[in-house]
């Protein structure tokens, strides 16, 4: 009983980490149907500047902010400098655009930076807390508090505020949405500020527990964008749900099965429901009026 | 032909009575093996700098023509080539990855030009070949380390946890072969990608898996220091044994000095420097390097800097010996190196031995109180 425990809560932690990247999707993609690849690099980001403005002397709450508001502005500027000049391209291309931008925002963090692994202590200690037998730290609490957090967050936005469905009319269509007086431009410019802070907030939530260098991009982009189809893509709760799915899947089989077949076994069970849900669980259907 | 003559005489004049000695470089600086290649190659310039100003090998200056081959195999490959035909050296170093060393091993061999490796990989030496040296020790020989700490302890079970990268799945493979030589038997099995975030479902298995004694994790980068830190947070009692890959002080803080307390692993003479007896053959060597290196860079020595100090050390020592710079005679030299301290360990070549080290190279090492004290 407290092994199924533990390789449940092993996978919940793994999960939020999954929740928290695939939630940073969400936004961009909502705006524009772009698939942003470069978000693991503001995760990445997020960590990084954190571990080095704490490595500087401030106190970690302000690090953690700074990191935010620098991704944030980063985001901005990908936005200004890469995305917009090619606004008239097909999807496809802004897709290729931002695989881009991650190669070089790698490329740049390891010159700023450094090649080496870093962490900053876990923001309540790393001492673990016991349930049943089975035994769960702090920081992932922490990490699992910002995925609700953000996914409240989101859901609240998406249908609540008249900027937040202004986003999605942006994204429905762009003509049409600028026919009715919404500043396009501003909207594309909020949501990649959004992702990126929603981003960088990931990395300063899971950095304790992952530990960052500035390599660790790509795999938090693959993973959340795995968790991103199966819940279904623009939808906060699919992210939600779908991380959560995805690590308790890999804790299971590392478990029960053999930890050699915990990514085949998750990719099984994405490629299953695509099969038979091709928008993800909870995408929304897109039907073409003609 | 009366130009060509002239400036012949004229460069024969201007040269001094020996001329200059080119070794050849091909380092992986930059690049995902860049934290290997990084300190090998500041390693390589400070140590050429330093013998010049001391008069160079047997009064002939060093030239050090080192080229970044980003960790590609097909770049190494590219430099070798233009190492021996453009540049004309008479020895090459490098190859930090055991994918460019492969690729700079074939040219070099072609070529007849001695070829000191600073990668792992034991196909590099085995089967031999007549060119072809390496100085870090193999991943073999640190799972036959630990066996024999775990068989003086009388453990016979163990459950093993190892990385998907290619360290860690070729140190978890060589292990497996040389365990039944040391009476141990693995019982579970457990794999991790380099890139996971929690491992504490397959240390959660592997606790509750019959008669394990003892755990190993072979692996690489992050994620030690998250099996380490799950390890505690799990509170498992066993004895805790990790590679040569995670020896460094970045081991103990990314793994936390409290989780970290009591972890067994083989490690090099240079992490414990200030550790060895007196008479420790490679205590000078050691002392010298490490003092040097950490006023040059002002960062601290580490293991694979260390393979670098090696390769250019017996490299030297055969060119000073073989009291010439043909190619010939340098690997003669080299091959009859013997009883020649390194950081890494003794170096002692023989015809079918072109790695030079046995296990006394390796020393076990335990983490007390976040420090590294060396295991008697």
């Amino acid at each position: 009983m407290s092994e199924l425990l533990q390789f449940l809560l092993s996978g919940v932690t793994v999960g939020a980490v999954y929740a928290l990247v695939a939630l940073g999707f969400t936004i961009i993609y909502n705006a524009s149907d772009v698939v942003n690849f470069a978000q693991g690099e503001f995760v990445m980001l997020g960590g990084m500047i954190t571990v080095f403005t704490y490595a500087a002397g401030a106190p970690l709450p302000l690090a953690a902010l700074v990191a935010i508001v620098a991704t944030a502005a980063l985001g901005v500027a990908m936005n200004k400098l890469a995305i917009e000049p090619a606004r008239g391209a097909p999807v496809v291309s802004l897709v290729i655009i931002t695989i881009g931008v991650s190669i070089f925002i790698r490329g740049a963090a390891q010159l700023v930076f450094d090649k080496q692994i870093h962490s900053f202590p876990a923001f309540s200690g790393d001492d673990p807390l016991r349930i049943l037998g089975a035994t769960i730290l702090p920081q992932s609490l922490w990490v699992i508090g910002g995925a609700l957090a953000v996914f409240v967050g989101l859901w609240l936005f998406f249908t609540r505020t008249l900027l937040g469905r202004a986003v999605l009319a942006t994204s429905n269509n762009r003509l049409a949405a600028q026919l009715v007086g919404i500043n396009t431009p501003f909207v594309m410019t909020l949501s990649f500020a959004l992702s990126a802070g929603i981003g960088a907030l990931a990395g300063v939530l899971v950095t304790p527990i992952t530990m960052t260098s500035y390599d660790v991009g790509l795999a938090f982009a693959l993973k959340g964008f795995a968790a991103a189809m199966l819940g279904g893509m623009g939808n906060p709760k699919g992210a939600l749900v779908g991380g959560f799915l995805l690590g308790v899947l890999e804790g299971l089989t590392a478990g029960y099965l053999s930890s050699q077949y915990k990514d085949a076994a998750a990719f099984i069970v994405i490629l299953g429901v695509l099969f038979f849900l091709p928008q993800g669980l909870f995408g929304r259907k897109s039907t073409d009026r003609v | 032909m009366k130009t060509f003559l002239t400036t012949t005489a004229l460069i024969a004049l201007a040269m001094p009575a020996m001329a200059e000695i080119k070794l050849g470089a091909s380092i992986s600086a930059t690049g995902p093996a860049a934290f290997l290649g990084d300190p090998e190659l500041k390693t390589l310039e400070m140590l050429v700098e330093d013998l010049n100003a001391k008069g160079g090998i047997n009064g002939e200056e060093v030239t050090l023509i080192a080229y970044d081959d980003n960790g590609d195999p097909n770049k190494a490959r590219t430099f070798a080539t233009r190492l021996v035909e453009d540049d004309e050296v008479v020895a090459i170093i490098g190859g930090t990855t055991t994918g460019t060393t492969m690729s700079i091993l074939a040219v070099a061999e072609d070529a007849e030009i001695p070829f000191i490796s600073l990668a792992g990989a034991i196909d590099i030496i085995d089967p031999v070949k007549p060119y072809t040296f390496k100085t870090p020790h193999t991943d073999r020989m640190a799972c036959q380390k630990i066996f024999e700490d775990m068989q003086k302890a009388g453990i016979t079970k163990i459950g093993m946890i190892s990385g998907t990268d290619g360290f860690g799945a070729s140190m978890q493979a060589q292990c497996k072969t040389v365990a039944p030589d040391y009476a141990i038997e693995i019982v579970a099995d457990e794999t991790y990608d380099p890139k996971d975030a929690d491992m504490t479902a397959q240390l959660t298995k592997i606790k509750g898996t019959e008669g394990v004694q003892a755990i190993l994790n072979p692996g690489f980068g992050q994620g030690p220091s998250i099996v380490t830190r799950n390890y505690k947070q799990l509170a498992i009692e066993l004895p805790f044994y990790q590679s040569h890959g995670v020896a460094s002080d970045g081991f103990i803080e990314l793994a936390g000095t409290e989780a970290a307390e009591g972890v067994r692993l083989p490690g090099t003479a240079l992490l414990v420097a200030g550790l060895l007896a007196a008479d420790d053959p490679q205590k000078p060597v050691v002392d010298a390097y490490k003092a040097m290196f950490e006023e040059k860079t002002g960062t601290p020595v580490g293991t694979f800097g260390g393979y670098a100090h090696d390769a250019f050390l017996i490299m030297t020592d055969a060119i000073t010996r073989a009291g010439s710079a043909e190619p010939a005679a340098i690997r003669d030299a080299i091959e009859a190196t013997s009883g020649l301290a390194g950081t890494t360990g003794v170096y002692t070549f023989t015809p079918e031995d072109h790695l030079g080290l046995d296990l006394t190279a390796f020393r076990m090492l335990e983490i007390q109180g976040g420090k590294w004290t060396l295991v008697q």
